[in-house]
């Protein structure tokens, strides 16, 4: 109970006033030193006791509401346990920190996987058993002509590609379309996953169907050499936004977790903003390689040539996503509670 | 639910309005509107460049217009302490849904998010799960744990050209004063501010019964002697309850 208000008020206000400059240094990104977060740390508690007993005196709502401002604040600063602020190291992020969040989530990733070649066993049926699918399954023009008459298009210009004098505009549209798309994976995990995996089958499908096609047609050694060089990063990449998709999801349904969902949630986001990143960063390589290299053919690039390199950068990949950060691994607490 | 309530470990509880539908889509009217600016400029800028290099021009009007709303978005939350433009011209902020410190991953996820807020157009998934929502949380926000809340101004009204500087008889019994100070709710000092403020826009007999209410209303709740209290009209009564809930430190 405060006897004299203003007695209280002109004998706290200094203190609330020194905590608001200390906040106010925090905010233009100064470090405080041990002494003025000691300091900061009593002129909370002392602000958190007046915000208390100034409650019940109804009389002082600017003074309550600055103080409750001012209490907020702080305690956003002094509460925060989540990392320490660290500088962001893009390097270890990269190439540490992205393979153990991958491995983390493993199991999403095999869900994501076995989604997507289900989708592509039903591309695969539906070109065998009905052939006119190909008008529903092929997008980018692959149903108007033949997989032979394709190849003979591309390989007829001997010396340039399909793009020539446009590889920089085309990298960025393929680059864009895909992280959009890689995005969309991502975001519909939020329908509790069944964009996700309507997403993850559909570009299955549309796998199947084209290689079903190319390959009947005799043109198989043609498709592997145009998709593998950039088809062996860009496609387990949208594997991996569908992984965090279904991450996304399982976290919503929140099986074997005893946290309220808000809680999982914050637990798992920056998981997830790290799959998101390292998916943006794959596909911008992918994007790179689809317009710089994938759009040579024979004779100007051997196709033994490009699916030697599409192999190797699987390869490349499968041992990066596999043992890249393992030494480290051990020291980071994860977040096992939301991991599927 | 109107506001954010986060009780702290020392036991104490604070709030902070949520922001409302409305001035969330003008925010994002007011930031769409510059991110088109920085589009156009772009496009000047890079429709110069392609006089060399158009290839590379194009691929960076095609690279710039995809990361230009994401980029603004994010870069503006994290710089601006959770707010872009649009959101500092009308006063909001996005916070942690726990009161903590709003950590780069909830911004990134938050704005990755409106891809399927924005589904099927303008934002109508968003805007529906903003109403069913208890902290007026859009899908992004959902999974980010992020609200959006509505940041307070805590000018002091100017209240000089109401009360002046005129004699306050009414502080002349310091002990009263203290009762209506501490009997006096708030939003009844500002319903007494608000007759104060706009007593000229008042008809002649609606302004009487006005404050011959008001008056009786405080006279009731904290008594005064009657050679004080009946030497007073019921708008000067006012005014000086007024000039002491809002002028504590006034020694007129």
């Amino acid at each position: 109970m405060i006897l004299d208000l203003e007695k209280f008020l002109a004998q706290e206000r200094p203190h609330w006033e020194a905590l608001e400059a200390l906040l106010n240094r925090l905010d233009t990104g100064d470090r405080l030193h041990l002494d003025d977060a000691r300091r900061m740390h009593a002129l909370y508690e002392r602000a958190s006791a007046d915000l208390a007993r100034l409650a019940t005196f109804a009389a002082e709502p600017e003074s309550r509401r600055y103080l409750e401002a001012l209490v907020a604040r702080a305690y956003a600063e002094i509460h925060e346990t989540r990392g320490s602020g660290r500088r962001f190291r893009f390097w270890h992020w990269f190439l540490v920190v992205f393979p153990q969040t991958f491995r983390r989530h493993a199991r999403a990733f095999g869900v994501s996987l076995g989604i997507s070649l289900v989708g592509t066993l039903f591309g695969i049926f539906a070109t065998l058993v009905d052939p006119d699918s190909r008008h529903v399954t092929m997008p980018f023009g692959h149903a108007e002509i033949t997989p032979t008459q394709r190849v003979r298009q591309e390989e007829k210009s001997r010396e340039k590609a399909a793009v020539h004098s446009q590889h920089a505009s085309f990298s960025g549209q393929l680059m864009t379309h895909n992280t959009q798309v890689s995005i969309g994976t991502l975001a519909f995990g939020m329908t509790w996953g069944i964009g996700t995996i309507i997403l993850l089958f559909y570009n299955g499908v549309v796998l199947g169907a084209i290689g079903t096609d190319y390959i009947t047609d005799g043109q198989g050694g043609f498709l592997a050499a145009w998709l593998l060089p950039h088809g062996s990063i860009e496609l387990p990449a949208i594997f991996i936004a569908g992984q965090a998709g279904l991450v996304l999801a399982h976290t919503l349904f929140g099986r074997r977790s005893n946290l309220p969902l808000g809680r999982r949630l914050r637990a798992v986001a920056p998981d997830l903003v790290t799959l998101i990143g390292g998916v943006a960063l794959l596909l911008v390589y992918a994007g790179i390689i689809e317009s710089f290299l994938s759009q040579y053919h024979e004779p100007v690039v051997p196709y033994s040539l490009k699916i030697a390199f599409g192999l190797v950068e699987l390869a490349g990949l499968v041992l990066f996503l596999t043992f890249a950060g393992r030494s480290t691994e051990s020291n980071d607490p994860g977040t096992d509670s939301t991991a599927p | 639910m109107t506001h954010l309530r986060i009780r702290t470990p020392e036991g104490v509880e604070f709030a902070l309005p949520i922001a409302g539908p409305v001035s969330r889509a003008l925010a994002y009217l007011v930031d769409f509107v510059l991110v088109m600016a920085f589009n156009i400029l772009l496009s000047i800028v890079l429709s110069y460049a392609s006089i060399v290099a158009r290839d590379l021009s194009e691929a960076l009007l095609q690279v710039g217009f995809f990361v230009l709303p994401i980029a603004y978005g994010v870069g503006c939350e994290w710089l601006l302490r959770g707010q872009t433009l649009g959101k500092r011209v009308f006063n909001l902020r996005v916070i942690d849904a726990e009161g903590l410190k709003l950590r780069p991953a909830q911004i990134i996820l938050r704005n990755l998010l409106r891809a399927v807020d924005f589904l099927p157009l303008f934002y109508l998934v968003g805007g529906i799960t903003t109403l069913l929502n208890r902290k007026g949380q859009r899908l992004g926000d959902l999974a980010a744990g992020t609200v959006v809340v509505r940041i307070q101004r805590f000018a002091t009204p100017d209240l000089e050209p109401i009360l002046g500087s005129r004699f306050n008889s009414l502080r002349a019994q310091p002990h009263l004063a203290a009762r209506l100070r501490q009997r006096i709710h708030a939003a009844e000092a500002a319903i007494a501010l608000q007759a104060l403020t706009r007593r000229d826009e008042l008809d002649p007999a609606a302004r009487l019964a006005l404050f011959r209410d008001l008056a009786d209303g405080f006279r009731a709740t904290v008594p005064y002697p009657p050679e004080i209290s009946e030497s007073l009209t019921d708008e000067q009564y006012i005014r000086n309850v007024v000039d002491i809930l809002y002028r504590p430190k006034n020694s007129s």
